[in-house]
C-alpha cells in the first residue's frame, strides 16, 4: 500500500468496506486493546472499592453493637468491651481541631477571596496549597516537638493542634472558592447602601456562601477524624474513659490500628467493625457534601 | 465606593473617627477586622514557618554531626550513637516507585474511560466512586494491607510468583506475606484515584475540535486519543503523577502496617520486609532518647517534609502551565 | 461522487434536528447549504461522513448513498466513510502539537496510504492543491500553529485532501477568516471542484451565489428548496426562501 491512486480509481463498494489487510488488523486490534484495558481498568479501579469496603462490612457488621459504643476495651483480648473512649475521643479530638482549623482557615480565605492582592496574597495561596501536600505525620512532629516533649505527657490538645492544622488549607481552599462564587453585585449593593466592608462581608457575603463553607468544614472534619499517624506521638491513645485534654485520649484510628496488630481475635474484630464505623462515616460525609453542593448534578 | 457617613453629630469621639477615617481611607471597624483578618493568615503564615523552622532546628544535632552521611547510614543504632536512614530512603523510594509504575496506566487508562467510552448514566457515579478512593482514610488501606493482603500473598501471591518467575532476582527470598511488595501493592491503590482525578480533569480541557479533527480523517478512537488528546494532556498528567509521588513518598500509616518494620539485609527482591522514612519515625518516635536519638527522628521528618515540598511545588507548576497556556483551569 | 440522501432523520438526544431530508447532489460539483443558524445545515452535513453519531446521545436514521453505496449500512464502519468524505471545519484546527508536514501526514499515514518518499509526495501535491505549498515549502518542520488563521484553514484542507476523499464537506470554511483569506478560501474551492464533489455550508449568502452551483436552503430542520444556485437566487419558488435570500431574516 505504498503508491497514490487517482480517487476514481477505487470501487465505491470496497472502499466502505475495504478487505482486511495487516495494517487494518493492527489498527483495529490495537483500538480493541485500549478500549478493553481502559474498560478494565476502570473496573478494576471501582472494584477495588468495593471489595474493600464490603469486605470491611461482612467482617465488622457482626460486632457493631451497642458495647461498641459504651464500652472500653477488654485487657489481654478478653470478649467484650469495645471502644467507647475512641469514639469519644474522636469527636472531642475532631471538635479541638475545628476550634483551631475553622477560624484560621476561614479567616484565610476571607483573606484571599476579599482583600488579598499582590505578592502577599500569592504567598499565601502557595502557603496553602502547600499545606495541603504536607504528609500529615509532619505535623504530628511539630505538636510533639512543641506540646508533647516540653509537657512531658502526650494530650489531646497536642492532637487537636496537629489535626487543627491539617484542617486549615481544606478550610480555607473550599471556602475561598466558594467565597468567589457571591456575585459581586451583592457586595456593591451593600456597599452602596452605606454598610461597611466588615457589615458586608459578615452580613452579605458569609451567609450568602454559608452553603460551601459548611460543606467545607464537614468535608475537613471527615478527613481528620480518619488521621492516625499525627495522632500517634501526641494523643497516644488509652484504653480508658477520658475527658481531660491535657492527657492522652484515644481515637477511633488509633484504636483501629492498635487493635489489627494485635494478637488477640477479638480485638482483631473489633478492629473491622471500627472501620466499618469510621468507613461509614467517610461515606456519608462525602454523600453529603456532594449532594449539598450539586455534584450529582455536575456536567461533564 | 464607600459612603462617608454625615458625622454632624460633632463630639470628640466622633472627631477622632473622622479622623481616623479621613487618614486610612476606611471606617475603624474595617480597618479591625481587616486587621484581624491579616492576623489570622500570619498565623497560618507562622503555622507553616514554625514547622519548618521546628525541624530543622531539632535536627541539627545529627544534621551536623553525620552530614550526607545520614541519608546512607544503615541503622538507628542507640548503643553506637550512628543514625541513617539509608534503608529508610531506599524502602520509601522503591516502594513508590512500583505504586506509579503499576498506577500510572491503571490510572490514565482508567481516565481514558471515564473520558471517552463511558455512556453517559454512569459518569457521575464513577467520578463519585473513584474519589471515595481517595478519601479512605490510611489506617483502613493499613488494615486491609495487613489482614487480608500480606496473608494472601504468603500464602498465594508469592508463592505463586517464586513458582512460575522465580529466576528474577525480585521474586527470590524468603516468603514473609509482609515486605516491599505488600506496602507497593497497597501504595497503588492508595495514589491511584489521584492521577485518575487529575488525567480526567486535563483530558477534559482539551478542546473537542481536535478530536474531531482526527476522527474526520478516519482515525479510531485509540488513535484519536494517541494523536490529538495525550500530546496535549502530557504536561498535566505529568503534573499529577509528581502530586502523587508525593503523595506515596509521605504515607505513613498503610505503608507501615505492611512494610513489616525490619531491616533485612537489602536484597533486590520485592519480597524483603523493609521500612520508609514515615515508618521510621512513626515506630521510633516512643523511643528516642534525648539527643542525637530524638535529633535523628526529626531529621527523618524533615527529609519527608522537603522532598514533598519539592514534588508539591513541582507538580502545581506544571499544573498552573496548563493554566497559562489559556485553557480551562484544573484544579486539584 | 453522486450523493443521494433518503429519508434522512436526526436527533441530538430526544430533540429532532432532521425531519426527513431528501436530496441529490451530482458529483464535481459545489452544493451550498443555507440557512438561518440552527435551521440544521450544519447537522446534515456531518450526518454525510456520520460525524454527528460521535455527539453523545446523538441519534441518525435513514439512508445516504454514495455511488449506490448506503453508509449507514450496519457492515460498515464510520472510520472508513470519513476517510473518503472529508471534512473541513469552522475553526481552523491543525494539531497544535504536530509541525505542517505531520499535519498533513496524519491522515495518510493512519491510513496507510503512502509511505516514505510517496508519502512526501502526496503531502507536496496536497499542499499544492491547497494553495499552501508555496508558502510553507521551506518550513515543513515547523510547528503548525505558526502559521496565520487563513493559512492554517488551507492546511487543514491539505490535510483533508491528502487523505484522498472523493468527497469533501466544508462546514463554514471562512467564516473565522478575514476578508482576503475568504477569497483564496473561495478561489481555492472552485479550483477543487474539477477533482471533488463539494458540500459546503455557509451562512453568508454572497458567498453561496459567488462559488456554488446549487444550493440548498433549510430551515428548521427541513429543505424548504434548493436548485440551481442563481435560479434560487434570482426565482426563488418559496416565500421563506424570497424571504431569506432578501435578508429578510436570518
Amino acid at each position: 500500500m505504498s503508491t497514490t491512486l487517482h480517487p476514481f480509481e477505487r470501487n465505491t463498494a470496497n472502499a466502505f468496506q475495504p478487505p482486511p489487510s495487516a495494517l487494518l488488523i493492527r489498527r483495529h486490534i490495537s483500538n480493541a486493546l485500549l478500549i478493553m484495558l481502559s474498560t478494565f481498568f476502570a473496573l478494576f479501579a471501582v472494584g477495588v472499592l468495593f471489595y474493600l469496603i464490603l469486605y470491611i462490612l461482612r467482617q465488622g457488621i457482626p460486632y457493631l453493637n451497642l458495647d461498641f459504643f459504651t464500652k472500653p476495651p477488654a485487657p489481654n483480648g478478653e470478649p467484650g468491651g469495645g471502644m467507647g473512649p475512641a469514639v469519644q475521643g474522636t469527636l472531642i479530638l475532631v471538635g479541638l481541631a475545628a476550634l483551631l482549623g475553622v477560624p484560621l482557615g476561614l479567616f484565610t480565605a476571607i483573606y484571599l477571596a476579599e482583600f488579598g492582592r499582590g505578592r502577599l496574597a500569592n504567598a499565601v495561596r502557595f502557603i496553602v496549597d502547600l499545606l495541603n501536600g504536607v504528609p500529615t505525620i509532619i505535623f504530628g512532629l511539630f505538636a510533639w516537638v512543641l506540646i508533647v516533649v516540653p509537657q512531658q505527657t502526650f494530650s489531646s490538645l497536642s492532637g487537636g493542634v496537629a489535626l487543627g492544622i491539617i484542617m486549615i488549607p481544606i478550610v480555607a481552599r473550599t471556602s475561598e472558592d466558594v467565597l468567589r462564587l457571591v456575585p459581586r453585585e451583592l457586595r456593591e449593593a451593600s456597599l452602596a447602601l452605606g454598610a461597611t466592608e466588615t457589615r458586608t462581608i459578615l452580613r452579605v457575603v458569609l451567609p450568602a456562601a454559608r452553603g460551601g463553607i459548611i460543606t467545607g468544614i464537614v468535608l475537613a472534619m471527615a478527613r481528620v477524624a480518619g488521621e492516625t499517624a499525627p495522632l500517634l506521638m501526641t494523643a497516644f491513645g488509652s484504653t480508658f474513659w477520658n475527658t481531660d485534654i491535657t492527657q492522652p485520649m484515644d481515637a477511633l484510628p488509633l484504636r483501629i490500628f492498635n487493635f489489627t496488630l494485635s494478637p488477640y481475635q477479638v480485638q482483631i474484630n473489633q478492629a473491622y467493625a471500627g472501620s466499618f464505623v469510621l468507613i461509614l462515616l467517610i461515606l456519608l460525609a462525602s454523600f453529603a457534601v456532594r449532594w449539598f453542593t450539586g455534584g450529582f448534578k455536575r456536567k461533564f | 465606593m464607600q459612603q462617608h457617613v454625615s458625622v454632624s453629630r460633632g463630639g470628640a469621639g466622633q472627631r477622632g473617627l473622622v479622623r481616623l477615617t479621613a487618614r486610612f481611607g476606611k471606617r475603624p471597624i474595617d480597618l479591625l477586622f481587616r486587621g484581624i483578618t491579616l492576623l489570622f493568615v500570619l498565623i497560618v503564615l507562622a503555622v507553616i514557618l514554625g514547622v519548618a523552622l521546628v525541624l530543622v532546628v531539632n535536627a541539627w544535632p545529627t544534621i551536623t554531626r553525620f552530614g550526607r552521611s545520614f541519608l546512607t547510614n544503615q541503622a538507628f543504632d542507640p548503643v553506637h550513637n550512628i543514625f541513617g536512614v539509608g534503608p529508610a530512603i531506599f524502602g520509601t523510594l522503591v516502594t513508590s516507585a512500583f505504586a506509579l509504575l503499576f498506577a500510572v496506566p491503571i490510572g490514565v487508562g482508567a481516565s481514558i474511560f471515564v473520558v471517552d467510552f463511558c455512556p453517559r448514566p454512569l459518569r457521575i457515579p464513577l467520578a463519585f466512586f473513584t474519589d471515595l478512593l481517595a478519601a479512605v482514610p490510611s489506617v483502613i488501606y493499613g488494615l486491609f494491607g495487613f489482614l487480608v493482603l500480606a496473608p494472601w500473598l504468603q500464602h498465594t501471591g508469592e508463592p505463586w510468583l517464586q513458582q512460575h518467575l522465580g529466576f528474577l532476582p525480585l521474586f527470590q527470598g524468603p516468603i514473609q506475606g509482609v515486605g516491599i511488595l505488600a506496602a507497593g501493592m497497597i501504595l497503588t491503590v492508595m495514589v491511584l484515584p489521584l492521577i485518575i482525578a487529575v488525567s480526567r480533569e486535563v483530558m477534559l480541557t482539551v478542546p473537542t475540535d481536535q478530536r474531531e479533527a482526527m476522527l474526520a480523517l478516519g482515525a479510531t478512537r485509540w488513535e484519536a486519543i494517541r494523536y490529538a488528546v495525550l500530546p496535549f494532556s502530557r504536561v498535566g498528567i505529568l503534573g499529577g503523577v509528581i502530586l502523587a509521588l508525593g503523595r506515596a513518598l509521605g504515607e505513613t500509616m498503610a505503608v507501615t502496617m505492611v512494610i513489616g518494620n525490619q531491616a533485612t539485609k537489602p536484597s533486590a527482591s520485592l519480597f524483603q520486609t523493609g521500612y520508609t522514612l514515615s515508618s521510621v519515625i512513626a515506630n521510633q518516635f516512643g523511643e528516642a532518647t534525648p539527643g542525637l536519638f530524638f535529633s535523628a527522628v526529626i531529621e527523618a521528618g524533615l527529609i519527608v517534609f522537603v522532598i514533598t515540598f519539592i514534588t508539591n511545588a513541582l507538580a502545581r507548576w506544571l499544573i498552573s502551565s496548563l493554566e497559562r497556556k489559556g485553557t480551562r483551569g484544573v484544579r486539584v | 461522487m453522486a450523493i443521494t440522501v433518503e429519508h434522512l432523520n436526526a436527533w441530538y438526544d430526544r430533540k429532532q434536528a432532521l425531519y426527513d431530508i431528501n436530496l441529490s447532489i451530482p458529483p464535481l460539483s459545489i452544493t451550498a447549504m443555507i440557512g438561518p443558524s440552527g435551521c440544521g445545515k450544519s447537522t446534515f452535513v456531518r450526518c454525510l461522513n456520520r460525524m454527528h453519531e460521535e455527539i453523545p446521545d446523538a441519534r441518525v436514521e435513514g439512508k445516504v448513498l454514495v455511488e449506490g453505496v448506503n453508509i449507514y449500512a450496519r457492515s460498515i464502519k464510520p472510520r472508513y466513510v470519513r476517510q473518503h468524505i472529508g471534512m473541513v471545519f469552522q475553526q481552523p484546527n491543525p494539531l497544535p502539537t504536530r509541525s505542517i508536514f505531520e499535519n498533513v501526514a496524519m491522515g495518510p499515514r493512519i491510513n496507510g496510504l503512502a509511505r516514505g518518499s510517496s508519502l512526501q509526495e502526496l503531502v507536496e501535491q496536497s499542499l499544492q492543491q491547497a494553495a499552501l505549498w508555496d508558502e510553507v515549502k521551506d518550513q515543513l518542520q515547523a510547528p503548525a500553529t505558526q502559521l496565520s488563521g487563513g493559512q492554517q484553514q488551507r492546511l487543514c484542507i491539505a490535510r483533508a485532501l491528502a487523505n484522498q476523499p472523493k468527497v469533501l464537506l466544508m462546514d463554514e470554511p471562512s467564516s473565522a477568516l478575514d476578508p482576503i483569506s475568504t477569497l483564496q478560501i473561495e478561489e481555492l474551492i472552485s479550483e477543487l471542484k474539477q477533482t471533488y464533489t463539494i458540500i459546503i455550508v455557509t451562512h453568508n449568502m454572497q458567498q453561496a451565489g459567488r462559488v456554488a452551483d446549487r444550493t440548498v436552503f433549510f430551515l428548521l430542520g427541513r429543505i424548504v428548496e434548493e436548485g440551481e444556485t442563481t435560479a434560487l437566487f434570482s426565482h426563488p419558488q418559496k416565500k421563506e426562501t424570497e424571504e431569506y435570500v432578501s435578508g429578510r431574516f436570518g
